[in-house]
């Protein structure tokens, strides 16, 4: 089966309205192709003006890129058509597309959710960017000052090469796997993040509200640095509906947590149902650093994304708190990574399934606690809820432990919504689907405690447009 | 207010309740006794709408409007609560925000402030001693089942009904609690004419909540209908008296 892309994807072609940094030739020799080759992956490089060390490095992943057979554990990625794919045109893409080309079920759920319209054309890859000079041009200012560096990773490149080149691949090498080699090889987009040493940001830094970015990239790289001391929010995706041309999206994220520094990660990945979503994302986190990933999945027709931490420095914590929500015709498969490596280091997953419709929900995770990570602590709870008959849960925990002087604990609960609990809800007046919709949310509540509010409100309500199955 | 005519109810096709005629007025409190199995908590099932609980024939109404029309939610916003013998839990869900989502669905024109839920639930906490910690936990949660049947009553004083029943609601309760729970009862019979069925099986709970109308139920069928001296008969030679 192929995926839907011609239903819902309005017929673009590159022409002469293409422009990227004003070198509309290069552009031109891209019309109409398709697939990946080597050129493919030296005019990217050239086309961005890269130094020649990135150049190497997305040919070497190139390289791994071909030598890796598609996974065959997880999801289903027999519908992506690789050699299908255009690697490098998505700027002419949303350049192109007018508010028309949207479909009509992203456009009402945007209504819903009551997006604003600027917003919701940037969302839906109408507009670049959205115009947020006003609520961030302060924070922009602010941050300078404290030497906080916060753009994309294109311009990062550009304007502090050293910095990149020193991080850039370090936690998720080349050779990692099959789809973090092909997005190292065609990356474009995504963010860089720089924190200097005792530097805490403060507010929550948003992608969408970050200047001069394309909206959500198909191979997105982002890399965020936290020097000692320092204390980072980071806030990527939002919960309104992501449309976009492209059906496959592998994103690499690494992030680096020096001695005493802070970072979270928080993502609503809600994308529209036809992408399949492979993303590679991985932490450092050295010396009493703290990383924890927070992750909400709606969207997409698959999911397979695993964040990881490495545990490296004594006493070093990270946590990873998600929910993912599987509807008709869609797969999460989704899970954390915890490797401990050095001594009293301690680790968290919380990770809370929702199916229904059909849906499948997976979850995948590790702890692996290394010989010499002596007192180390995870605890794991992964629950699912299975809302209908037709759907589906299942969990596959790998504990990984070699050192004996460890606390390792495991709860995993699947549970159906009953007809007791609906029962009692709606004695009290509330209609079924309300009622239905009270214990799923009482069900996401320990996750979503932990979330930004006004995510946890946008989740909720996101939910809840899902258990009416009135989200296309 | 209240009206069941001849009502015939079967559960997996077996027969539980076999023509059950019984009236509550306003402001009234009629007792519903029997032994184990007699149908009484069936009965209450058939009132509130439990769709395991299938209606053969029979009226149920309520101010006159056939009951069994509608849902279960349906029938709560008309007036119908019921405190259940064994509340199920609700993981993550306080009893303030399951309130406030009952009262909205409720009153769709008035907005109901939340503030003023959270003061009324903690005014409501405070007359039935319940601690205050128990509001902001999941409902049910890792109650003691006294704590259950507090809650219980504390949702129907801020709800409001027009018809309370009480479904073995003595069961799993010290002495205070059950004082406590019956003054709060009584309150509502006094003060907004709410009418009460009380399913009980033993006569204890009669002693706090003074019955208007007793009535006595075996093998699905109201056997005896009468006043407070029924209740006194049964302590004397118990449900065999009954035959």
């Amino acid at each position: 089966m192929r995926y839907a892309k011609k239903e819902i994807i309005p017929e673009v072609s590159i022409d002469e309205s293409y422009k990227l940094s004003g070198r509309d030739d290069i552009a031109y020799a891209y019309k109409g192709e398709r697939g990946l080759d080597e050129k493919v992956i030296r005019d990217i490089s050239a086309m961005k003006k890269e130094p020649e060390w990135m150049l190497k490095k997305r040919l070497e992943a190139y390289k791994v890129y071909l030598s890796k057979p598609v996974p065959t554990w997880g999801g289903d990625m027999s519908p992506i058509h690789f050699e299908d794919i255009y690697y490098y045109l998505k700027p002419a893409v949303t350049e192109k597309k007018s508010w028309d080309d949207v479909p009509a079920s992203v456009k009402e759920t945007f209504e819903k959710i009551g997006v604003p319209q600027a917003e919701r054309e940037m969302l839906a890859g109408v507009k670049g960017q959205y115009d947020s000079e006003v609520v961030y041009g302060s924070l922009k200012k602010t941050l300078a000052k404290k030497g906080v560096l916060f753009l994309s990773m294109d311009e990062a490149l550009k304007q502090y090469p050293e910095i990149v080149k020193k991080y850039f691949g370090t936690i998720v090498p080349v050779g990692d796997n099959k789809l973090a080699a092909l997005n190292t090889a065609v990356w474009s987009g995504g963010s860089f993040v720089y924190v200097p040493a005792g530097v805490d940001v403060g507010l929550p830094l948003q992608a969408y509200f970050r200047i001069n970015s394309e909206s959500a990239g198909q191979f997105e790289r982002t890399l965020i640095i936290a020097e000692e001391g320092a204390n980072v929010h980071y806030i990527e995706g939002c919960s309104a509906p992501s449309f976009s041309s492209a059906s496959l999206h592998a994103a690499v994220v690494e992030v680096i947590v020096k001695k005493n520094a802070k970072v979270a990660y928080t993502t609503v990945q809600n994308w529209y149902k036809n992408i399949y979503n492979l993303v590679t994302k991985r932490a450092w986190v050295e010396e009493k650093g703290g990383m924890r990933w927070i992750d909400g999945n709606l969207g997409s027709a698959l999911t397979m994304k695993y964040p990881s931490c490495i545990l490296a420095g004594e006493g070093a914590t990270a946590s990873m708190l998600s929910i993912a929500w599987a509807g008709k015709d869609q797969h999460q498969d989704t899970g954390a990574k915890m490797i401990h490596l050095a001594p009293n280091t301690t680790s968290q997953i919380i990770s809370k399934s929702i199916s229904k419709n059909g849906g499948r929900a997976t979850y995948r995770g590790m702890v692996q606690i290394n010989k010499g990570a002596v007192g180390a602590r995870s605890k794991v709870v992964c629950d699912a809820l299975i809302l209908d008959d037709k759907s589906r849960s299942d969990t596959y925990p790998v504990n990984k432990i070699s050192e004996e002087d460890v606390i390792l604990e495991h709860e995993a609960v699947v549970s159906r919504v009953s007809e007791e609990q609906l029962l009692y809800l709606m004695s009290r007046g509330l209609p079924e689907h309300e009622a239905e919709a009270m214990v799923v949310n009482g069900f996401l509540e320990p996750v979503m405690k932990e979330v930004p509010m006004e995510y946890a409100v946008e989740m909720n309500r996101l939910v809840e447009l899902e258990m009416e199955g009135s989200v296309g | 207010m209240l009206k069941i005519n001849n009502l015939k109810v079967s559960v997996d096709g077996k027969e539980i309740l076999k023509g059950v005629d019984l009236s509550i007025n306003e402001g009234e409190v009629v007792a519903l006794m029997g032994p184990n199995g007699s149908g009484k908590s069936s009965l209450a099932s058939a009132i509130i709408g439990n769709p395991k609980y299938e209606v053969e024939s029979g009226k149920i109404l309520f101010k006159d409007e056939n009951l069994l029309t509608m849902t279960p939610d349906e029938r709560a916003n008309k007036g119908i609560y019921m405190a259940f013998q064994y509340p199920v839990a609700i993981s993550g869900v306080t009893v303030r925000e399951m309130l406030l989502t009952a009262l909205r669905a409720k009153n769709k024109e008035i907005v109901v402030s939340a503030l003023d839920l959270k003061n009324a639930v903690e005014k409501e906490a405070e007359k039935l001693h319940i601690n205050r910690e128990l509001l902001s936990r999941g409902l049910n949660e890792g109650f003691s089942g006294g704590e259950k049947k507090k809650m219980e009553i504390l949702q129907m004083r801020v709800l409001k009904p027009r018809l309370l029943i009480l479904d073995e609601i003595d069961s799993g309760l010290d002495i205070d609690a059950l004082a406590t729970i019956a003054k709060n009862v009584a309150e509502m019979v006094k003060e907004m004419k709410m009418g009460v069925l009380v399913i009980t099986h033993y006569q204890r709970v009669l002693s706090y909540l003074a019955p208007d109308k007793v009535a006595v139920m075996k093998d699905g069928l109201i056997v005896e209908q009468g006043g407070s001296e029924v209740v006194d008969r049964l302590e004397e030679s118990g449900y065999q008296s009954f035959e």
